[in-house]
């Protein structure tokens, strides 16, 4: 719709500049963020109410991805020997301050009881760190999206009342998915469920993401990142309606449970690679203030003095 | 040893004290430090008075050892950039100063001697003006005989608008862009580690032992200003001198600026002194100059190092309504907060929609 507004730059230069995280390192960060997460409460709450074999796949998937994605921030620093730094203070403008301290408990709760559950020690302690990792599991989930909407970056920070509920919602569509591969049909029911209720909110939340916010919408469609969206939109489209269909079978389950999985990744991908996009690009700075400021002079949002 | 920053309270509800958007009387002061804090210095660099020389640029380079970099700010690579006389390109990890070089030249639409700005010594006949000016190059002399610095020359023609005896227009504009040393720097709002800080002068620094690389300032920026040195891992950016402030200093580039384009002190006093010059421009009929990072009420709460342009600001590559991202920060950690509650809900209903085996 404002496909051909005119505007000028510098050069054609970007104004912001890029983030400087790395791909792939930041997309596995995010899904494997939202996969443990979301596993996590699935592992606390089938604990609780005497599902055994769906506990212990969701507490090794949350474990897992947990300790796997620390690796991954680590890496991502430009000095990860002073990964520790994160720890120096708490600062809520920050949603990676907040979100260290969200992965430090994750992790350790989650990395513990999943370690525990493959040793089979001390039931007890288990069931106390399930819950601990079930608790901070949603945030770890969402803050992901609060991290990337809360930059400069046009099309990210556009969509940021959406984006935590794109991640959580993305994050239970891939949970779900693993946890439904590698529990016994039987006692998969739970996975199965979440699996579908994220897959059908990502779908619905996405779609708005790349339609309902004018010309920050773009980046999502086009080059790359519409490539991954696309893909990710089959994957996970198929992997719902494949889970209705035949989830209550062995195979059926672990083609499913992938292709949720692969939807995840690749939705984060997608959303990576549409800020990179945007940032890119003048115009997708540009333009979206223009049309704020000339709002604002046509008296449709509050005025600015002087 | 952990300490808790002094926005939190932005949180809890309404943010009456302007913690993360709006204007700060005091933006030391808020930053914690005693109401006896020197006062809040910056930059106002005044852009129609500048050369081009690059002075700043280069004064910058020495003073705080910065590497050699190209126009894309690649490490110790030589390279000429296409854009006019501008081989910098960019604000980066290695160049905090950095001259921007437009050439602007359009064709006007009705080329009458009627229209055009006060001065304007333009015409259409292609016949000799009052003034003398044959063809374009006697008027381009012309303008260059005058100086820029003088405030007659400027009333004269408008640099918008004069100085050619056809229907073509071309002028220049430079402009020495730097880190705005924002009220509400989105780069300080973010930093997960404490690394980047308001000093007691109300800039914005980052301290190079604590900074761990995370990169999170660098797309939180608004202007693009803050960047990675990739073989260092860390960011860098524009300290206005810290070291220099606290010995009693001006900093490196104020002090290396020819024309005074760049000038520095308390911050109070620069944006009298700009009122003031726009208002001077604007009487002599330059009608496009305006200032840029003035306005205490814009997105950012106005800047510590503020501009007075002669076109839009994008034509220098500076965003026109920049906003500092954590203003929509409570929204987004409501959204947080809302959506793993959503999770916790939907795995719980999974679970009790369940059968069990
Ligand atoms: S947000 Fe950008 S312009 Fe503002 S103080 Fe930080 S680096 Fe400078
Ligand atoms: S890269 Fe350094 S200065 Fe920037 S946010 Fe991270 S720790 Fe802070």
């Amino acid at each position: 719709m404002v496909d051909d507004v005119e505007f000028t730059s510098y050069y054609g230069r970007q104004i912001v500049k890029s983030p400087v995280w790395k791909t792939p390192d930041v997309p596995l960060y995010l899904f494997l963020g939202g996969a443990a997460g979301s596993s996590s409460i699935l592992g606390a709450i089938a604990d609780v109410t005497g599902r055994p074999a769906l506990t212990r796949v969701a507490r090794l998937t949350a474990g897992g991805g947990s300790i796997l994605s620390v690796v991954f921030l680590v890496h991502d620093l430009g000095r990860p020997e002073r990964f520790l730094h994160m720890l120096r203070v708490i600062k809520p403008t920050s949603p990676l301050s907040v979100g260290s301290y969200i992965l430090a408990p994750f992790s350790a709760a989650a990395g513990a009881t999943a370690a525990v559950e493959l040793l089979g020690w001390f039931p007890r302690l288990k069931r106390f760190g399930g819950a601990v990792a079930g608790i901070f599991g949603g945030p770890l989930a969402t803050y992901t999206g609060v991290l990337l909407a809360n930059t400069a970056v046009p099309s990210w920070h556009a969509v940021h009342k959406e984006l935590p509920f794109v991640f959580a919602s993305s994050g239970m569509a891939a949970g779900g998915g693993v946890t439904m591969a590698f529990t016994p049909v039987a006692e998969a029911g739970p996975s199965r469920k979440m699996a579908v209720t994220g897959a059908a909110i990502e779908l619905g939340l996405m779609h708005r993401v790349e339609h309902e916010h004018g010309i920050v919408s773009e980046p999502y469609r086009i080059g790359k990142a519409g490539k991954f969206l696309n893909a990710a939109r089959t994957c996970t489209a198929a992997g719902a309606g494949l889970t209705v269909l035949a989830g209550r079978t062995r195979l059926g389950a672990i083609a499913s449970g992938t292709l949720l999985a692969a939807g995840s990744l690749l939705t984060r991908f997608g959303v990576f690679e549409a800020g990179l996009a945007s940032a890119k690009d003048p115009k997708y700075t540009v333009i979206p203030q223009r049309e704020r400021l000339a709002a604002r002079q046509n008296g449709h949002a509050p005025s600015v003095t002087h | 040893m952990t300490s808790v920053s002094s926005a939190s309270p932005a949180f809890t509800g309404k943010d009456p004290q302007n913690r993360l958007f709006g204007p700060l009387p005091d933006v030391t002061e808020e930053a914690g430090y005693e109401p006896d804090h020197p006062k809040r210095v910056g930059f106002f660099t005044d852009t129609s008075v500048c050369i081009g020389c690059k002075a700043c640029e280069v004064a910058c380079k020495e003073w705080n050892t910065l590497p050699m970099d190209d126009s894309h700010g690649t490490r110790d690579v030589i390279g000429l950039s296409g854009m006019s006389y501008d081989n910098t390109g960019q604000l980066g990890a290695n160049s905090w100063r950095h001259v921007a070089f437009v050439e602007q030249s359009r064709v006007v639409d009705l080329p009458m001697p009627a229209v055009g700005l006060p001065g304007a010594t333009r015409q259409d006949t292609g016949e000799p003006s009052p003034a003398g000016h044959a063809h374009q190059d006697d008027s381009l002399a012309e303008a260059q005989a005058h100086s820029v610095l003088n405030a007659e020359a400027l009333s004269e023609f408008d640099p918008q608008t004069a100085q050619t005896g056809s229907d073509k227009q071309i002028r220049w504009l430079m402009s020495s862009d730097v880190c705005k040393h924002c009220t509400h720097a989105a780069c300080l709002d973010v930093c997960p580690t404490g690394a980047l800080f308001r000093t007691e002068y109300g800039t914005v620094v980052v301290q190079g032992d604590i900074c761990n690389g995370c990169g999170y300032c660098v797309p939180a920026c608004p202007y693009g200003v803050i960047d990675q040195r990739k073989d260092d891992g860390r960011v860098f950016k524009c300290t206005m001198c810290y070291d220099r402030l606290t010995d009693g200093l001006m900093p490196a580039c104020a002090t290396a600026c020819p024309t005074q384009s760049i000038q520095f002190g308390d911050l109070d006093e620069l944006q009298a002194r700009a009122d003031a010059r726009l208002a001077t421009l604007q009487s002599q009929g330059v009608e496009t100059a305006r200032l840029y990072g003035r306005d205490e009420d814009d997105g950012v709460g106005g800047a510590g190092a503020f501009f007075l342009l002669l076109d839009e600001p994008e034509v220098y590559g500076l965003p026109p309504d920049p906003v500092v991202t954590t203003r929509d920060l409570p929204a987004m950690w409501r959204a947080a907060a809302t959506a793993a509650a959503m999770m916790v809900g939907v795995a719980l209903s999974a679970v009790l929609g369940s059968r069990k085996r």
